[in-house]
């Protein structure tokens, strides 16, 4: 910040300084070879402009040396700049195990979030000051993406799927959110604010909201109510599999195949459950689809997800 | 003197609309395509402007965020498809690639006046979606957005962009087949001048690529129209499909877009520093490279879309390649320069301005390319600065090179040198004004296609509007002199720039069927250092043609 003009971002998380650390390394090599190019252009342009005096013996069309070099320190240059940016890259898939587990739910045009507690928030994401945080989202009706430049962090939420982003923040405050993709008619008015408490704050904050039902805890209210554990629940081993522990765990398939029943599995079997059908039963279960929103499915996978022992943060497929 | 049509041109072959519009002389077509693209170009930037002033305070108080989201997605459509994709190759290489390699006309002369036809045609259904009431979609038409929930005229804006596709593949199609078979004696490929080849590139990319879209355009209409599930997910389909097909057309787009622009610097800067284009072979060869590489690399446009992590190394990775044949020709270009005897007319501040901006776009490219980096300024104002520098820095200001270089030919008169010296300077200020800003934008993190905005960046968006105010009389100003030089510039000679290129061999403006004797090449392209001909001015018709 100079004279109330922004220039430089601020970084509120960690991953702000790494992105900003190649961020400048491109900038500096940027400024200097476009310095040096624009030096060369304007120098070659005053000094054999026409009647000048310069000399010009030893013209030369082609040189392979020349050419040979400027090609290879290109790839060379290029190739450390992609290892730099796809090293930080990957890590977007590998979050911390013991990572706090936030839901973000995207629609025209608004944010939802439920905290792990069920505390639920529009357009306003609280979270502690240096803790790992795993936002799971989805979209309700066209892509979205959460964008909070402040951390350097955007992922899409896509409709029919669940995708993850994490972040740790690193410096308490009030910092924008925005919807990166343009979702339609009020897509520059959604967005918010991403509040990052101390942890004590976070914790004062959290106990003074409205005590909601966690998602897993309305998840298992939906289990029962659509009529899923007439036939899933934990007696009822005859007409549909139990789906005690299911979450993270392989499932052989009536056509050989075996598949570990991630997020996508699980959320396609409840909406489309004929396209990958459990080997040794029979295709009766109707298709949820249309008959829940995408925040009951968010719950029912929440509720599925806490039917498995292990921690399951850092096994995301 | 006031007469436009000059006796035994190709301009005197017949007045009157019928002798224009039924014409199947390449040269009348390309004036058909620049009449028509001129008045896209300006409609686009009209739009433009109108969004740049609304930008100018963060809330929304010109327009409505409806019309707002419709007038950057018309302007997406019409410049991209109405304008840059077509620009460079259907105006001057219609007219120019049969006279740089010795023929008559096009390959198919027929197909080429149907492809103008094709286009108005497809170009009247976006014009019916704008009057009708828009489109609102992005020029990306990303579903589900375009097939559930947008309210605009989607499918006759797709229908329209999908029917002009085929004018594109008829040109490309017209294109490759006359560089097969037409080249005069002598004229082998490696003594092609680099707009042949760049047109050349870009023709394969247009024919391997449009039909890609024409798919993808086909199922946003079923999907719209019939409900068949293909890309929204309650009917078995997946966005992410959509994306992989549109990226697939649109990402070697852009070099449909670019490559041609490269092939007019390459014949402007030998031109006016009087020295054979530096590294010839490797500048034809890296313009192929483009045009394959281009085809590998779409799948940088879904770094963030939920596209594996994986998949997003092995495009970045394909990215960086694909940076490497661009460098290269930035350099052979600046080495040009070099020990020549440089004049700065019009055409080469062009050149030179385009050198500049092409070079500073494409390192933003780098960043771009870059995972962690992309993955902040992904859909945001960076993105939009570099597409421009490229776009429009680099492709809009080769076309006005090409534009002014070629004019004389094109219409056997002579412009003023002094309009087009400051147009030139007041456009490329005006450009790096408008679109630099945009970079500190993106980088603070302002995404793109948002109708308002906090406040803390609405200075760097008042200065890239103001900006535009000075591009767009950059722009205008070409029409009033260019315009004012039809009727009363000074008669051109064949050859006022005294280049190589058979073009300049020919009368300005050319006789109907181009040479009154074919020519035959004995020299290699950009021969401006071979002995006694640093300055010999050349003749309309060489002796050393064929009988």
């Amino acid at each position: 910040m100079s004279f109330g003009i922004p220039f430089f971002p601020q970084e509120a998380s960690s991953e702000a300084g790494q992105v900003d650390a190649l961020f400048y390394t491109l900038l500096a090599f940027s400024v200097v070879l476009g310095l040096a190019l624009t030096g060369l252009v304007v120098g070659y342009a005053v000094k054999y402009r026409v009647g000048s005096k310069a000399d010009r013996t030893g013209k030369r069309s082609r040189s392979l040396p020349l050419e040979m070099s400027w090609t290879v320190a290109s790839l060379v240059i290029a190739f450390i700049f992609f290892g730099w940016g796809a090293a930080l890259f990957v890590r977007r898939d590998h979050p911390p195990a013991d990572a706090l587990e936030i839901t973000g739910l995207g629609k025209q045009w608004m944010w939802e979030f439920r905290q792990p507690g069920g505390q639920r928030e529009i357009n306003e994401l609280h979270v502690p000051v240096g803790k790992a945080v795993v936002v799971s989202l989805a979209a309700q009706d066209v892509i979205h993406s959460f964008y909070v430049p402040a951390f350097r962090i955007k992922q899409d939420a896509v409709p029919g799927r669940t995708t993850h982003i994490w972040f740790i923040a690193t410096e308490p405050g009030r910092y924008h959110l925005f919807c990166a993709q343009y979702c339609g008619t009020q897509h520059s008015e959604m967005g918010g604010w991403v509040t990052v408490m101390a942890p004590e704050q976070y914790a004062a904050w959290l106990n003074s909201q409205a005590e909601g039902e966690t998602l897993a805890a309305g998840g298992e209210k939906l289990f029962r109510a659509l009529g899923c554990s007439g036939c899933h629940g934990a007696s009822s081993k005859v007409r549909a599999p139990s789906l005690d522990g299911i979450f993270g765990r392989p499932v052989a398939l009536d056509n050989q195949q075996t598949v570990i029943a991630d997020e996508r599995y699980l959320r396609d079997s409840i909406l489309n459950p004929k396209k990958e059908i459990a080997a040794g039963y029979e295709p009766v279960m109707p298709s949820f689809d249309g008959l829940i929103d995408e925040g009951e499915l968010q719950m029912l996978l929440a509720y599925l997800k806490s039917l498995s022992p292990q921690p399951t943060a850092g096994a995301r497929p | 003197m006031t007469n436009v049509a000059m006796p035994g041109t190709y301009l005197g072959d017949g007045t009157g609309p019928r002798a224009w519009l039924l014409t199947t002389d390449h040269k009348r077509v390309a004036w058909l395509y620049l009449i028509s693209l001129t008045a896209f170009f300006f409609l686009g930037g009209a739009m433009a402007v109108l969004m740049r002033i609304e930008l100018a305070t963060p809330a929304g108080d010109l327009v409505s965020d409806d019309v707002y989201n419709r007038l950057f997605s018309l302007h997406g459509i019409i410049m991209v498809w109405f304008f840059l994709v077509p620009s460079i190759p259907a105006t001057l290489g219609n007219f120019l690639l049969p006279l740089m390699i010795g023929a008559r006309d096009l390959a198919f002369p027929r197909l080429n006046l149907a492809s103008w036809y094709v286009f108005i045609f497809g170009s009247l259904f976006a014009l019916f979606a704008v009057v009708a009431g828009g489109v609102d979609t992005g020029w990306t038409f990303y579903t589900p957005l375009s097939t559930l929930y947008a309210n605009g005229w989607v499918s006759t804006a797709a229908f329209g962009v999908f029917i002009v596709g085929f004018s594109t593949i008829m040109t490309g199609i017209n294109f490759i087949v006359s560089v097969h078979t037409l080249r005069a004696p002598g004229l082998t490929w490696f003594r092609l001048p680099i707009f042949v080849w760049t047109l050349y590139a870009t023709s394969l990319v247009m024919v391997l690529a449009t039909p890609v879209l024409a798919a993808s355009l086909i199922l946003i209409v079923l999907e719209r129209v019939f409900g068949i599930g293909v890309f929204n997910p309650d009917l078995g389909g997946d966005p992410l499909l959509f994306q992989h097909l549109f990226w697939f057309y649109s990402h070697p787009a852009v070099y449909i877009m670019i490559l041609p622009g490269m092939g007019v610097v390459s014949e402007v800067l030998p031109c006016f520093s009087r020295r054979p284009l530096f590294g010839y072979n490797a500048v034809a060869i890296s313009s192929m490279a483009i045009a394959v590489f281009g085809f590998l690399v779409w799948g940088h446009h879904m770094f963030v879309s939920g596209q594996s992590a994986y998949a997003g190394v092995v495009f970045s990775f394909l990215s960086f390649c694909v940076a490497i044949p661009s460098a290269i020709k930035v350099f052979n270009w600046s080495l040009t320069l070099r020990k020549g005897e440089i004049s700065f007319e019009t055409p080469m501040l062009y050149a030179l301005f385009f050198l500049a901006l092409f070079t500073f776009g494409g390192l933003a490219g780098l960043f771009l390319a870059a995972l962690a980096v992309d993955v902040h300024v992904h859909d945001t104002y960076f993105v939009i600065a570099h597409f421009h520098y490229i776009m429009v820095g680099g492709m809009v200001t080769a076309y006005m090179a090409g534009l002014h270089f070629w004019w004389p030919k094109l219409t056997g008169r002579m412009y003023s040198e002094t309009a087009g010296r400051i147009a030139a300077i007041v456009t490329f200020v005006g450009f790096n004004l408008t679109f630099f800003p945009q970079f500190v934008l993106g980088f603070d993190g302002m995404p793109r296609r948002y109708h308002t905005y906090p406040p803390e960046f609405q200075f760097w968006n008042v200065l890239s509007s103001a900006g535009a105010v000075v591009l767009a009389i950059g722009y205008l100003m070409p029409l009033f002199y260019l315009g004012w030089s039809l009727f009363h510039g000074a008669r051109a000679p064949d050859n006022p720039w005294n280049a190589t290129g058979l073009e300049w061999q020919t009368s300005s403006p050319p006789p109907p069927h181009n040479f009154e004797t074919m020519p035959i090449v004995t020299r290699p392209a950009y021969a401006y250092d071979m002995k006694g001909l640093e300055h010999e001015r050349f003749s309309p018709h060489r002796e050393e043609a064929a009988p």
